[in-house]
């Protein structure tokens, strides 16, 4: 067991941190620390250039291997590449979605013809995507889906209808994938399949939800007689639930470390507050700036452990279960000492008719933490049926 | 970076679960606490001869195995699980360690050897006031020429009853705070200390209080620098609190796994109670707990080895400590509380084991500072300092 990384990766840490230096200014300056969770809409087209940028030095999709275009970077790469980008205030990857779910869904489940067509525009930061999981009635229950998939036989083509919900950066994409029931008669996680739909069509909706913040990162996305092509199902009709499932297995990995350098930017923002205007001196803030420092230490050491223990096929251990209710639970905390340090100020806004701050933004924000990706109470019955092996629920 | 045990130290983990699994039951442990010497002199001598624990991390040359703090956290958190009674921590984790850190050459290779075939000895430091910082230490010395005389009392000493070595921390007279302070190492026996168990709620573990009457000193026992020891004091005191967090950790591991084998056999209603959500989800609680504790505690274990290779600092072993203190400590005390609640009425009596963790728990807790103390100590760092954490 050591903490230390090898003088090699040390090099690659600061291959990383001079380019970014390098690279991360003048016109890019202007979104420096913005476009993170809750602010994902914001600066899009800064955004989409600087994933140009990255593609120019190598930066995009460093963890897929190189016959993708990526550098087949090492976990240990992948977490250094995350914690240099956030400590340098990267902004939030417009691509990410791309980068880390669609590319690697593609790569273990796609078909050869999809891979040549899908990523190697994602690596180039010249596509966008978003997640077409969640339905109005399908939000925990995620098999619940109803969206619907008819083959078209006249115009050989896939004919999608029904409404998503909850999907970031759908405005700013150019394509969604979607999983939607091929089998009409199917209920729960048979019967569906995974596409891969553009968005730029007169069947496809997006109307933005307003927010508690004011602000709307998330949307609501209707298929009204959409269609993608016969060649943009991912696997089989009937393999949508594998697929998805698998995809969700690509969502909790290296990026966790890049995310806790965001939540140290915050609490440190909050210390410096403390000092200033003197809450620092209060003993109940003082206990409570220890405890999110000793909470955010050990998410590190969590993702420490996890990533030195992933499984050589690339699942996580039962360990990997605890992340999501852990980190939501700790920022959902973490937002309300920013108010209770910020203390009669925390009311006071940036300006009207409602601009928040940063620290108000990500205290609203974050009561979404503990609901979406799977609420904590989700969390607890995963953690307790698939780590602990206990009783499953009895279904409805 | 590779944050997970070699296959080496898996098997030291492995072998000491098996032993502890076979020598550390119920019944034992209620054995050795009826005792006032608080252990199993049979046990003590096998772990000591056929295990060799007890010198796991002291080097070769001073008669040890001269392995690290890692193996040694993997040890302590399988005593914790099975609430092994021993002189084990007071002997290795308090006294070996303050020998490491501040012994000269001559007391190193005096007493670690004796350590490391068995001899048991502890550290006493702290007093009536209950705390755990450097104004806690109220024993005083005063320099009589080439000698010292030490007067003054210790509680919530490990052991302080029965240990053979003892490591004392005093203050020449008129300091405070971290002034002034020096440590002593002596054989129990030496003439002008009077030692007596101090009964406890935890019983598991014993603590003894000292009294130390015109106890004559020469040099040769003082550790270090006369008057400025407690910065070392301070860095043997973190490790011992990695070391207590270890236990912590196995305790409350030992809680989840007891309870949710407990409520699987539990039938009301018709069906098994660890079929209720209101019940799963305490014991998803209490599994983030253990493995957050698992992270804190492996994390200040690695720390504990980069000390010791001098590459890592005293504020990186205290923030590392402080940490992994904190956390176990409620950890531990939540897991055995929630633990207790869902054994429903069985886990108020005293056949089950529950109970005797859930008062290890709050031993442990206080012990060397509760979790408030530790985070304290983490935002003077944060807040008041320059220091970078």
């Amino acid at each position: 067991m050591k903490l230390d990384f090898s003088p090699e990766d040390e090099l690659f840490r600061e291959e990383i941190a001079s380019w970014l230096a390098a690279n991360l200014c003048g016109k890019f300056d202007s979104i420096r620390g913005r476009g993170g969770p809750g602010d994902q809409h914001m600066f899009i087209d800064e955004r989409k250039a600087w994933e140009q940028k990255l593609y120019q030095g190598g930066w995009t999709c460093i963890g897929w291997a190189p016959e993708y275009g990526g550098r087949g970077a090492t976990i240990e790469q992948q977490v250094i590449f995350n914690e240099e980008y956030a400590r340098a205030q990267g902004p939030g990857r417009a691509g990410h979605i791309g980068e880390t779910l669609v590319g690697p869904t593609l790569i273990a489940f796609g078909d050869q013809e999809q891979k040549d067509r899908y990523l190697p525009e994602i690596l180039r930061g010249e596509a966008f995507w978003c997640q077409g999981y969640s339905e109005p009635g399908a939000g925990s229950d995620l098999a619940n889906v109803k969206t619907s998939a008819k083959f078209d036989d006249t115009n050989q083509q896939w004919q999608i209808n029904g409404q998503k919900v909850w999907t970031s950066l759908a405005r700013e994409s150019d394509y969604c994938f979607v999983i939607a029931r091929t089998d009409s008669k199917s209920v729960g996680h048979r019967g569906l399949g995974f596409f891969l739909v553009p968005i730029d069509q007169p069947g496809v909706t997006v109307r933005p939800i307003e927010q508690l913040t004011g602000t709307s990162e998330f949307n609501e996305v209707f298929f009204d007689d959409a269609h993608c092509s016969i060649d943009d199902i991912v696997g089989e009709p009937g393999d949508g639930w594998k697929v998805a499932m698998g995809l969700l297995g690509f969502e909790r990995g290296v990026s966790t470390l890049g995310q806790q350098m965001l939540f140290q930017n915050e609490l440190d923002e909050i210390i410096v507050l403390a000092k200033a205007n003197g809450s620092a001196q209060n003993p109940q803030i003082r206990q409570r700036i220890a405890e999110a420092h000793i909470g955010l230490r050990i998410m590190r050491f969590n993702s420490m452990r996890v990533l030195s223990s992933k499984e050589t096929d690339g699942s996580l251990q039962k360990e990997a279960m605890i992340y999501k209710l852990y980190w939501s639970s700790w920022h959902r905390n973490l937002g309300k000492l920013a108010m209770d340090v910020m203390g009669s100020e925390s009311e006071v806004l940036e300006d009207g008719p409602y601009q928040l701050n940063r620290l108000q933004s990500m205290y609203l924000f974050s009561r979404a933490d503990t609901i979406y990706g799977g609420t904590n109470q989700i969390q607890r019955n995963l953690i307790a049926e698939r780590a602990l092996g206990m009783p499953k629920e009895p279904r409805g | 970076m590779n944050f997970k045990f070699t296959d080496e130290q898996m098997m030291i983990r492995d072998i000491a679960e098996a032993f502890l699994a076979q020598t550390s039951t119920s019944a034992a442990v209620r054995q050795a606490m009826s005792t006032e010497l608080g252990y199993d002199l049979q046990l003590w001598r096998r772990i000591c001869d056929e295990m060799c624990w007890q010198g796991m991390h002291i080097p070769e040359a001073y008669g040890g195995l001269g392995l690290g703090y890692v193996e040694l956290v993997a040890t302590l958190e399988q005593m914790g699980r099975y609430l092994c009674c021993s002189p084990f921590y007071a002997s290795v984790c308090l006294a070996a360690n303050a020998l490491l850190v501040a012994g000269t050459e001559d007391q190193k290779l005096t007493y670690l050897p004796q350590i490391a075939v068995g001899k048991t000895a502890t550290l006493a430091y702290t007093g009536e006031s209950g705390g755990w910082d450097s104004n806690s230490v109220k024993v005083t010395y005063q320099k009589q020429g080439d000698s010292y005389r030490l007067n003054g009392s210790y509680r919530f000493v490990p052991d302080g009853h029965s240990a053979e070595i003892l490591v004392l921390a005093a203050r020449d007279q008129d300091t405070q705070g971290d002034e002034g302070i020096s440590l002593f190492v002596v054989p129990a026996n030496t003439p002008g200390i009077r030692r007596e168990w101090l009964p406890t709620m935890d019983q598991t573990r014993r603590q003894g209080q000292l009294q130390l009457d015109d106890l004559v000193l020469n040099s040769d026992a003082v550790m270090g620098d006369v008057g400025q020891s407690w910065a070392q004091l301070e860095q043997v005191l973190d490790l011992g609190r990695i070391a207590v967090a270890a236990e912590q950790l196995g305790g409350s591991q030992q809680c989840l796994d007891s309870t949710v084998a407990y409520i699987s056999e539990r039938v009301q209603f018709g069906r098994s109670i660890a079929s209720y959500q209101s019940v799963k989800h305490k014991c998803a609680d209490m599994m983030v707990k253990v493995e957050a504790s698992r992270s804190a505690v492996y994390y200040a274990a690695c720390v504990g080895d980069q000390f010791f290779n001098q590459t890592s600092d005293a504020v990186g072993l205290a923030e590392a400590a402080s940490i992994a203190k904190a956390y176990s400590s409620e950890g531990f005390f939540h897991n055995a509380g929630v633990g207790i609640q869902l054994h429903g009425g069985v886990g108020i009596t005293s056949e089950y084991d529950i109970q005797l963790y859930f008062k290890r728990a709050k031993s442990t807790e206080t012990f060397l500072g509760a979790a408030d103390y530790h985070r304290e100590r983490l935002a003077t760092l944060l807040l008041d300092t320059q220091v970078a954490l």
